[in-house]
């Protein structure tokens, strides 16, 4: 597929498959079904760690609309790892500060990464279809990657060693079983339905008009939110900037909007101009409709994200409100968390349990992204007289108060969610300072490398298990060599900013702390360690330590010491 | 530290006069208002949520049956 062809023009051609030929279903340790940003990124995943995965959808195309545009940090660090987080970020618009309005006012300005000393913005906006492009041009130089387009699941049957698929084909059906089948396949999953389960929740009695406008004129990078504009009386409205110049606008409809009336171009434009009249930033700006639709939302969740041998992530296994931006980003940090320890799985270096622990943490994550996106929404709609009246109260004290200013909850954005009840998780022995504690995932900052190259944390550390050092000239060195379940430990020497050159060493990576930003963020000190799982999530950390603790924590966090079960 | 539920006002009538009085004139929507506006003025003067948590609870305990 060409590169100058626009992502949402892009076709990929089926292609048949000789185990459409099999005579008998062919067996596939991993298979993932729906390429969507989840399914892709799972599948790159897997493949880097070097699992054969077969990746399948339904369709031929990406997907239509803009649909997610609000990519988190966290899933730029997860995409860097994944080898196309650069891309991706170029592709986009960096944005950090969001305004919200109450009628004509500006009431509150928050700037969601107020320090300096992160690689990636706070957000990235992009349309959903150029993610799924750019992940679908990474999962293309991967050999352990087969993207099997137009094979769409039409039946799923579960036993307890395998799960049998029949797949439909423009040549026709054909079967496949799967050691471990990932269903990443959102909200409608095709697989949840074939197995009879359900997913479970609210939901909310209000209709949201989504548009994107192409406009002759740009409006600043930043997330604006009204509560009540003058344009768009008793309702929100939410605009976020795309690339190319289009914008995405959001408007609140209330539940007796009718969507056939209000989807049609002659009632959209209104409202858009409306809109743009009412800002100074966008007044005069002329503009097109790229794409438009009329939603309702619900906040739910499966009650379990493993059944046996599938396993549900993304919208097949959680729903939120757009408020927050946490569905695709809450999806991407679900497989981030999956894919290494599936990997261990099938190499038989860890036990099933292991992906007992994926599906309670990212079920509690589950849990903090609905709690978050249903206050938002019962702020932004709400849902009794007496919480409209509380709602009202707080927009009008936040003009003049500015604890008021922190009860606006126009949506909480997504960050990634700290593990704190893992069982993986190695209690601390002694205190520390920060927000790296243990379940945390791990924080950026600017280093020099050996040589004097600057460079970031997060790009220095590996897909195993990382120990971050504080450098003594003794610990270092002694983790070097640590191994369990086929991870050989990866070890960082940390030393301070005083430090002008690391030594370079064969069995560590050496950094210096520039700006002090990593003893700060990680309370990292001379003899300290920080220990990171696969997935960049801190496990255990100690002042001072020995390989035979690290060996343990390791161990730990492969499900291979016994602890408390999940729950 | 636990709720004060003993007395603590410094002029418990003068508090009330006062109270009422800055209810003068308004409808019961605008008096509604008001005192959404208060309890959030004081909330954020309590601060801690253990302590606003067991005020919800006496102040929901000590509703009338209906």
């Amino acid at each position: 597929m060409s590169d100058d062809v626009p992502f949402q023009a892009r076709t990929f051609a089926y292609a048949p498959h000789a185990d459409q030929r099999a005579a008998t279903p062919p067996r596939r340790p991993a298979v993932v079904v729906g390429a969507g940003p989840v399914g892709l990124a799972l599948a790159i995943d897997l493949a880097q760690r070097g699992v054969p995965v077969v990746l399948l959808d339904d369709d031929d195309r990406l997907s239509t609309g803009s649909r997610a545009i609000c990519f988190a940090k966290r899933t730029l660090e997860i995409f860097d790892r994944l080898g196309c987080g650069d891309r991706i970020a170029a592709e986009g618009v960096s944005w950090n500060v969001g305004k919200v309005f109450v009628r004509d006012e500006m009431v509150y300005r928050f700037d969601l990464l107020p320090e300096p000393g992160h690689e990636r913005p706070a957000f990235v906006n992009l349309q959903q279809y150029v993610v799924e492009g750019c992940l679908v041009e990474r999962a293309q130089q991967l050999p352990l990657v087969d993207l099997r387009w137009r094979n769409e699941v039409v039946a799923t049957e579960a036993f307890d060693d395998h799960v049998a698929l029949t797949i439909a084909t423009p040549d026709g059906p054909y079967r496949l079983e799967a050691e471990w089948l990932v269903a990443c396949d959102g909200s409608r999953s095709a697989v949840r339905r074939q197995l009879g389960l359900e997913s479970q929740g609210r939901t909310f009695h209000d209709r949201f008009l989504i548009v994107d406008v192409r406009l002759s004129r740009e409006p600043p990078a930043e997330r604006w939110f009204w509560f009540d504009p003058a344009f768009h009386p008793n309702q929100s409205v939410l605009l976020h900037r795309q690339p190319d110049g289009v914008c995405r606008i959001d408007f609140q409809l209330g539940w007796d909007a009718d969507p056939e009336h209000e989807k049609q171009p002659q009632h959209i434009i209104p409202r858009v101009k409306a809109l743009l009249a009412h800002s100074p930033a966008l007044r005069d700006a002329e503009f097109t409709l790229e794409w438009a639709s009329v939603y309702t939302f619900s906040c739910k969740r499966m009650a379990r994200f493993r059944h046996g041998r599938v396993l549900f992530a993304g919208d097949a296994a959680h729903g939120v409100s757009p408020f927050g931006a946490r569905g695709a980003n809450s999806g991407v940090q679900d497989v981030d968390n999956l894919a290494w320890k599936l990997a261990t799985v099938l190499r038989a270096r860890a036990p099933v349990a292991l992906l007992d622990t994926w599906a309670c943490e990212r079920e509690a994550a589950a849990d903090e992204n609905i709690r978050h996106s249903t206050r938002a929404t019962d702020f932004i709609t709400p849902k009794s007289a007496a919480s409209r009246v509380f709602r009202d109260a707080v927009l009008t004290l936040a003009r003049t108060q500015p604890f008021a200013r922190t009860l606006v909850n126009s949506g909480r954005l997504s960050t990634p969610t700290t593990l704190h009840a893992s069982p993986l998780n190695t209690a601390d022995a002694e205190s520390f300072d920060g927000a790296m504690v243990p379940g945390a995932a791990a924080t950026d900052a600017r280093v020099t490398r050996a040589g004097g190259r600057d460079g970031w944390l997060l790009r220095e550390i590996g897909s195993g298990f990382t120990a971050l050092v504080g450098a003594d000239g003794a610990t270092e060195r002694a983790l070097a060599g640590v191994t369990v379940g086929g991870f050989t430990l990866q070890v960082v020497a940390i030393a301070p900013a005083s430090t002008r050159a690391p030594a370079e060493e064969p069995a560590h990576v050496a950094l210096v702390d520039v700006d002090g930003a990593i003893a700060r963020r990680y309370d990292l000190r001379a003899g300290s360690v920080v220990l990171l799982r696969p997935d960049a999530h801190v496990c255990a950390r100690w002042r001072a330590t020995t390989p035979a603790q690290v060996e343990r924590a390791m161990r730990r966090a492969l499900a291979l010491e016994d602890s408390a079960p999940c729950r | 530290m636990p709720l004060i539920t003993t007395p603590n006002l410094e002029a418990p009538d003068d508090f009330y006069a006062a109270l009422i009085a800055a209810h003068d004139g308004l409808d019961a929507d605008a008096s509604q208002a008001f005192n959404a506006r208060l309890v959030l003025l004081l909330a954020n003067h309590v601060g801690s949520l253990d302590v606003l948590r067991e005020a919800l609870a006496i102040a929901r305990d000590a509703a009338p049956a209906r």
